[in-house]
């Protein structure tokens, strides 16, 4: 499968290029956990800079997708290649390609022991090896562009959910991630801390940051992605523009999932 | 007066009386034990060799200053304990079929030292290494006990890192690893840190008994607290001495069991906080 079109948006924000480089390719991707097997040969490929939302009942494996892209589950069947390079090959150096791949979860994992400043810095000086000087200066910078210069010196324990996932999000990226998986960050926080870990990730979007997002907000899908891939029974059923998926759909399954979604009033 | 304070007033009147309830049951008690000791037909025979205040005066002296060496032998194992017991915790945690020999050799090292009472392997090192003909003759004894206690109590402590290492959560391994840290790297800057700081009051817990355990080491011939007693009852007929080595005992363990107390009523606290938010 090449690397399909990339829509440009219609701010323009992604300049077009003639040939666009995958950032991420999936082939025949299986996954099972015992008898059940949850992936059942995903396709799908996201180009330099495009934000794919990936949609989906509970259950459906969005979040087993992005593990298995990350090297957290081991896989069973398929591959998967990252700018080129095919990370499910045997004998690849899970920790170097881990490095490259950036995930943020739905429970945010930040580190309870250290501060925000460590949490970020942790990574940066133990696997990069940055000088700790450059690490912190950097991830002052980016803790202050998201709003949390004041809160570097805390334990995480003491921000509130909006606060612990924008550090986890500046945790991803102070490794320079080629590509930045988001896990439904924002279904952990009460309803008024989504807006602001919305706005970190439409200001990634619009610096280009390559992402790979399951979320249950049909609405930010509908805004940010550049495509949108609806997950069911284990394959990409239907994936496609968001204004044409979401008013258009082609799938039977996709429109009852849809008309689900509009009737929990969540679209 | 709010009714706040009211409430705090109420509250204090219940804490006066449930003190003086506390006191007066413990006076009863202690007051009644102590009657019918000093009332039992050997009494006197028993204070005579136990409570003799000249001997204990004597005595004092000297067996504190051989508790030093109780407690270079404790504090030595303790440093050594708490490093190879997180080795073995940490064996015994390796994932995968290529660790599989490290984990059978941590798990039967635990369970063997364990099983074992203290004093025969105190004998066996003691006795039997300096028989091998390996070493120099002239080691110090206390090298011997030293290295046994280590070796009984790292067992005991391996168990104690591995409760902590489980009770971190795996998100927590899976964020580590997922920022590119190493198995290594992850265990020292993210799991280790974690799991020691809940396992310090059990820990310390261990090392009360690694403490009283010390006195074990006379049967190879160390002169310490419990053997100089030894010597000061042969030389007095009187038991006195052993009760100043109770004494000493008393005096540097309960400190650290109220401490041990304070750190996990400390803990419950924080979690009870943690929970409620
Ligand atoms: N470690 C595991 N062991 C066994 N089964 C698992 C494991 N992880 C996930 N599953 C199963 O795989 C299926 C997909 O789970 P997954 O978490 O990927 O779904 P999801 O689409 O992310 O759901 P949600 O929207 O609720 O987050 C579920 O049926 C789940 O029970
Ligand atoms: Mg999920």
């Amino acid at each position: 499968m090449a690397a399909r079109p990339r829509s440009t948006g219609d701010d323009g924000r992604r300049p077009a290029l003639s040939a666009p480089a995958s950032a991420l390719e999936i082939v025949g991707l299986h996954k099972r956990f015992g008898k059940a097997e949850v992936l059942r040969g995903i396709e799908l490929s996201v180009a330099e800079h495009e934000v794919v939302c990936l949609i989906g009942a509970s259950g459906s494996g969005k979040s087993t997708l992005l593990r298995c892209i990350n090297l957290i589950e081991p896989i069973d069947a398929g591959r998967i290649v990252i700018e080129g390079e095919e990370i499910t090959a045997a004998g690849v150096d899970v920790d170097r390609i881990r490095r490259r791949i950036g995930i943020v979860f739905q429970a945010f994992n930040l580190f309870p022991h250290m501060s925000v400043l460590d949490n970020v810095t942790l990574a940066p000086r133990r696997v990069l090896h940055t000088p700790r000087r450059t690490a912190e200066g950097e991830a002052l910078e980016l803790l202050d562009r998201f709003g949390l210069a004041d809160r570097a010196s805390e334990v995480p324990d003491r921000l509130s959910g909006g606060q612990q996932q924008r550090v986890a999000i500046v945790r991803a990226l102070a490794m320079h991630p080629d590509l930045l998986l988001l896990d439904e960050v924002t279904s952990a926080l009460d309803p008024e801390l989504v807006a602001e870990v919305l706005s970190v990730i439409r200001e990634l979007a619009a610096g280009g940051m390559t992402m790979l997002i399951a979320t249950h907000e049909m609405g930010f899908a509908r805004e940010i992605a550049d495509r949108v891939c609806f997950l069911d029974a284990g394959v990409i059923a239907e994936e496609g523009p968001p204004e044409r998926l979401f008013s258009d759909p082609q799938e039977a399954r996709t429109r009852q999932f849809l008309q689900r979604i509009i009737a929990a009033g969540r679209l | 007066m709010t009714r706040g304070s009211l409430r705090a007033t109420r509250a204090g009147g219940r804490a006066v009386r449930s003190n003086a309830i506390a006191l007066a049951s413990t006076v009863v008690v202690f007051g009644l034990l102590a009657w019918v000791v000093v009332h039992a037909p050997g009494w006197p025979a028993v204070r005579d060799s136990f409570l003799d205040p000249v001997v204990f005066a004597r005595a004092l002296p000297g067996i504190a200053g051989a508790f030093l060496v109780n407690i270079q032998l404790f504090v030595s194992a303790e440093i050594l304990v708490l490093g190879f017991g997180l080795v073995l915790a940490i064996m015994r945690g390796l994932p995968g079929p290529l660790f599989l020999p490290l984990r059978v050799l941590s798990t039967a090292y635990t369970d063997v030292f364990r099983a074992l009472p203290g004093v025969l392997v105190i004998y066996v090192v003691g006795f039997g290494i300096p028989g091998l003909g390996l070493v120099d003759p002239r080691t110090d004894q206390r090298l011997y006990g030293i290295l046994a206690l280590t070796l009984i109590y790292s067992a005991y402590v391996s168990e104690v890192y591995r409760a902590g290492i489980d009770s971190v959560h795996p998100s927590q391994e899976a964020a580590a690893r997922s920022l590119g840290l190493g198995r290594f790297q992850t265990l020292r800057h993210v799991i280790v840190p974690q799991a020691v700081r809940r396992v310090i009051p059990p820990l310390l817990n261990d090392f009360i008994g690694l403490q009283k355990d010390t006195v074990l080491v006379s049967f190879i011939g160390v002169v310490e607290i419990f053997r100089t007693a030894q010597i000061k009852q042969a030389a007095s007929f009187s038991f006195t001495p052993y009760l100043a080595v109770a004494l000493v005992f008393i005096v540097v363990t309960i400190p650290l069991a109220r401490f041990t107390d304070w750190l996990l009523a400390r803990d419950r606290r924080a979690t009870m906080g943690g929970g409620l938010r």
